[in-house]
């Protein structure tokens, strides 16, 4: 990223509306750069002059007092109670709507419970395949050994990739069982640390998108790629294992076809916003 | 009541006067409870936002129609020295003199800063609240926080505090 990219992606950095690839990048150039660190500093002050409590103006209570009186009457006048007090018939319309979006949310719990599942499955796999020692079935840090291994033993073909170059070398592949199928589990190493990527084919077809989250102390990031769902645990840190996660998106096959330069993987070439 | 001091705090930065920004938010409730057939959304929060707002412009153009086209001197109010120190006084600025330097920034600036900054929206429902593409969302936020920090530079020479 250079100061340009920085400048237009300062404001969305500051409100947290960048993606997790975008926020590391911005993250990255930061660090290096002490007229953009100022830039941020800047952006960041507007912000907290604003964001103090004496910047808030309370409605007064009279104000309160003076709506339900004008309502009231209206009330009067035409037999309708407030909005936010609608009873009866006139209910009906807005209840079945509250109904489609109790459906929606308990939709969204259950997805959410599912999600929840994954992330103790996963990081329950992560942690039994280091205690136990067994890491891989196929110990290789070559990518053209470890990928035909997985032949005729799952369904689908896991990409696998090098990134020996960037600090993060192949250690090797395994099966495991997650969701009640069978899964790749691809084995890499940053220094003394072990990285599970779990790989299988996303039950819904997502665009790239990815989640970032600390369970006892691992960390985790999950994404959707071509038509795969991947799951990248480790005790590494964060930003690390964020960097892992944007080479291994950066160095797939499907990027690889046509766009080497897109390093950040991101399928949309637009702003980063989420 | 719910939202009211949410309505009452964005008409009061759009209006820039107590009395004004309580009848404006009155109207508005008024008229949120008029139109609540026509609500069908899930956030009531931002339904109701949308309203206050349209019904503060509304009320400007017929009020004091010669505010809305604020013309601002982008040049004149640039922060030019971006040093370390500026910023310290800046972020120690007393509240009252950030508070006028808002209310001298364009209403358009002004409003995307509120809903961020003191609402908390995203940028996606505050998109929706003032009905304008996310970009625009983002490239208000950031001239109006330029301009603030200019503003706040300038009154700061005055005083004598830079």
């Amino acid at each position: 990223m250079n100061c340009a990219e920085f400048s237009s992606l300062k404001h969305a950095h500051a409100d947290g509306e960048l993606d997790l690839i975008r926020s590391l990048e911005v993250e990255e150039h930061l660090s290096a750069c002490p007229g953009c660190s100022g830039e941020r500093d800047n952006v960041q002050i507007a912000k907290t002059v604003i964001k103090t409590p004496g910047m808030y103006f309370q409605a007064p209570h009279h104000l309160k007092a003076r709506i339900r009186g004008e309502l009231g009457l209206e009330g009067a006048r035409t037999n309708r109670a407030p909005w936010w007090r609608l009873t009866g018939l006139r209910l009906a319309i807005p209840a079945a709507c509250a109904l489609v979006a109790v459906a929606l949310v308990l939709l969204g719990l259950t997805w959410n419970s599912r999600e929840k599942q994954l992330v103790r499955e996963v990081v329950a796999s992560h942690v039994r395949s280091m205690m136990v020692d067994h890491k891989t079935d196929v110990a290789s840090s070559d990518q053209h050994t470890v990928k035909p291994w997985f032949i005729g033993k799952l369904d689908f073909a896991p990409p696998v990739v090098d990134l020996a170059g960037r600090g993060y070398p192949l250690a090797g592949g395994r099966l495991d069982y997650v969701q009640n199928r069978p899964v790749a589990a691809l084995v890499y190493q940053r220094r003394k640390h072990f990285i599970n990527l779990f790989v299988w084919p996303a039950p819904y077809d997502a665009a790239f998108s990815e989640r970032i989250a600390e369970v006892d102390g691992f960390n985790l990031v999950r994404w959707t790629r071509a038509g795969m769902e991947f799951w990248a645990v480790s005790d590494l840190n964060k930003s690390e294992l964020g960097e892992f996660a944007r080479l291994v998106v950066g160095n797939d096959p499907v990027e690889a076809d046509g766009n080497q330069e897109n390093k950040g993987g991101n399928t949309n070439p637009g702003t980063g916003l989420k | 009541m719910p939202h009211l001091d949410a309505a009452y705090n964005l008409a009061r930065w759009l209006a820039r006067d107590e009395h004004d920004a309580q009848d404006i938010v009155q109207e508005a409730f008024l008229r949120a409870f008029k139109f609540f057939d026509g609500f069908h959304g899930e956030n009531s929060r931002s339904w109701l936002l949308s309203i206050v707002r349209n019904a503060t412009f509304t009320w400007l153009q017929k009020n004091r129609k010669s505010e809305i086209l604020t013309v601002f001197d982008e040049e004149t109010h640039r922060l030019d020295e971006e040093s370390a120190d500026t910023r310290d006084s800046i972020q120690q600025a007393d509240h009252l003199l950030v508070r006028q330097a808002m209310e001298n920034l364009p209403a358009e600036f002004r409003e995307v800063m509120i809903l961020r900054e003191l609402e908390g929206l995203s940028y996606k429902e505050i998109a929706e609240i003032i009905g304008t593409p996310v970009g625009t969302v983002m490239s208000r936020l950031a001239r109006g926080r330029k301009q603030l920090l200019g503003a706040l530079a300038a009154s700061l020479k005055q005083e004598g505090t830079l």
